[in-house]
């Protein structure tokens, strides 16, 4: 079971050393990652995807319970203690819903053939649109192959540790997936630009030139401006389910207070 | 001296992979690189202005690769040893699916691209089944949980082998690779032979008969109506 994981500096875009000593993130804990595009954000969670030993381009190392993970560990997917939701939104295998996950769950080493089913369902919560078990994944939207990723991800992948890059992009119910995975006593990553989700994290980890540029922590004011956030992303998001719907907008919604 | 053997569809990232092992290991030993294509190839010549190592290409022309590979690889191992190289890298084409360019000796390594369809794995062969080691490229095009169903495919096709992933223009996690190179044993030239079995027999096309028709030709080739117990079709 994996207790925490740390994260030893590599360097920067031009070569000088990252200025942290190390990252210790521990189980239960939330972090998101900032920083404008360009910065490092991806590299930084795929070097914690990859177990990085030195051998990725940013140099970085990562350890699990205070031990190199072995090459076991590292390289099989069964064995894989990390999940990933990557910013992909296209699957290119040319399998059915229903296969996709058949294969990954026996990749992952998991055989109740329940799963299946209870990740569709999942993934249906997350996307307006439903994905059904015979729907070939090559044909899936945007946020449809992101609803099944994400879904797959907590279901099949199972891992202690989840990295999500930008699950606001998409369009996809961003607040079923954080409640969700919120409290679950897994380090859950946050790639985002979202300041709600940035700002409902614990541990923020800013990203300059491909290097950690600073590590902050949760303050009482963040903790009131996230709950206000929250509240005005709900309305909004009431707002767009309405327009995509296709319904007109009347006064009953000039109540959205923005202050 | 080791060698090395790479093999693997057309932009699977072959080279980039060849250009990360060279970058690794070109400031240790001496390396020599073998580039069998069959109409136009330009690696030897990137590789030897790159990284100024030892280069040689063959073009097979209307031959097979694989076939041109095993004819002219007796050449190419006297001319690296000659050279006082420690490890020859050779990078076939690779083609007709039908054979693979692998020997019982040195390290044979399977390139494929994570968005070269899921298939791929079976529809391959013997370029899978009797590889060493699968390098999977291009990962960061595709999600984590599409990699792991390529995984699982390659390894339902061949159980033992040892598979890695990479980003090959950055080189990730490519250590493992590098130490698979170090430790393996140097080739004893005299006693080469190809893991896999050629192809059977030729036919009356490959010797370049132009008639078209069954009287004008034996060979292996099926008929388009057989019946399936004649798996071959041996001449009239």
């Amino acid at each position: 079971m994996i207790k925490e994981i740390t994260i030893f500096p590599g360097i920067d875009k031009n070569g000088f050393k990252e200025k942290f000593t190390y990252i210790k993130l521990k189980a239960g804990e939330t972090v998101s990652i900032v920083g404008p595009t360009g910065s490092g954000k991806t590299a930084f969670i795929t070097d914690i995807e990859l177990l990085a030993q030195g051998d990725t381009s940013t140099k970085r190392r990562v350890i699990i319970n205070g031990e190199i993970p072995t090459d076991e560990i590292r390289y099989n997917p069964s064995m894989k203690p990390i999940v990933m939701i990557t910013q992909n939104t296209k699957c290119f295998a040319d399998l059915t819903t229903e296969e996709f996950l058949q294969i990954h769950a026996r990749a992952r080493k998991i055989y109740d053939q329940k799963v299946i089913q209870a990740t569709i369902d999942l993934a249906n919560t997350f996307t307006g649109e439903k994905i059904k078990r015979d729907t070939r994944v090559t044909v899936l939207s945007g946020g449809q192959t992101r609803s099944l990723l994400i879904a797959d991800a907590i279901l099949i992948g199972a891992a202690p540790v989840i990295l999500l890059d930008e699950i606001e992009n998409a369009g996809i119910f961003k607040q079923e997936v954080v409640s969700l995975i919120h409290n679950t006593g897994k380090i859950v990553i946050f790639v985002t630009h979202d300041p709600v989700i940035a700002l409902l994290t614990k541990t923020r980890i800013i990203m300059e030139n491909g290097a950690v540029k600073n590590i902050l922590y949760q303050n009482e004011p963040e903790i009131k401006v996230a709950q206000n956030l929250l509240e005005l992303d709900k309305k909004i998001g009431h707002v767009r389910e309405e327009l995509r719907a296709g319904k007109a907008i009347t006064y009953d919604f000039l109540s959205v207070n923005f202050a | 001296m080791k060698l090395v053997v790479i093999a693997g569809p057309p932009s699977a990232g072959k080279t980039s992979l060849i250009k990360q092992i060279v970058k690794r290991f070109k400031d240790e030993i001496t390396i020599a690189f073998l580039k069998i294509d069959v109409v136009k190839a330009f690696e030897d010549i990137e590789l030897k202005k790159e990284f100024g190592i030892l280069t040689k290409k063959v073009y097979s022309g209307d031959l097979c690769p694989d076939h041109a590979g095993v004819m002219v690889l007796g050449d190419a191992v006297a001319w690296a040893e000659k050279s006082a190289a420690d490890l020859l890298i050779v990078e076939s084409a690779g083609l007709c699916l039908r054979c693979s360019p692998y020997l019982n000796q040195g390290l044979g390594i399977i390139v494929l691209s994570s968005i070269s369809g899921i298939h791929v794995p079976e529809k391959m062969g013997a370029m899978v089944s009797l590889a060493d080691v699968a390098v999977i490229t291009k990962i960061d095009l595709v999600s984590q949980a599409e990699r792991e169903v390529l995984i699982q495919k390659i390894k339902e096709v061949h159980t033992g082998i040892i598979l890695m992933e990479t980003n090959a223009l950055q080189g990730n996690s490519l250590h493992r690779l590098y130490k698979l190179i170090k430790n393996s044993p140097d080739i004893d030239k005299d006693n080469l032979f190809l893991k896999g079995n050629p192809p059977l027999g030729t036919c009356t096309i490959c010797v370049g008969k132009k008639e078209v028709g069954w009287k004008h030709h034996f060979g292996v080739v099926q008929k388009l109506d057989g019946p399936f117990a004649e798996y071959l079709y041996r001449g009239e």
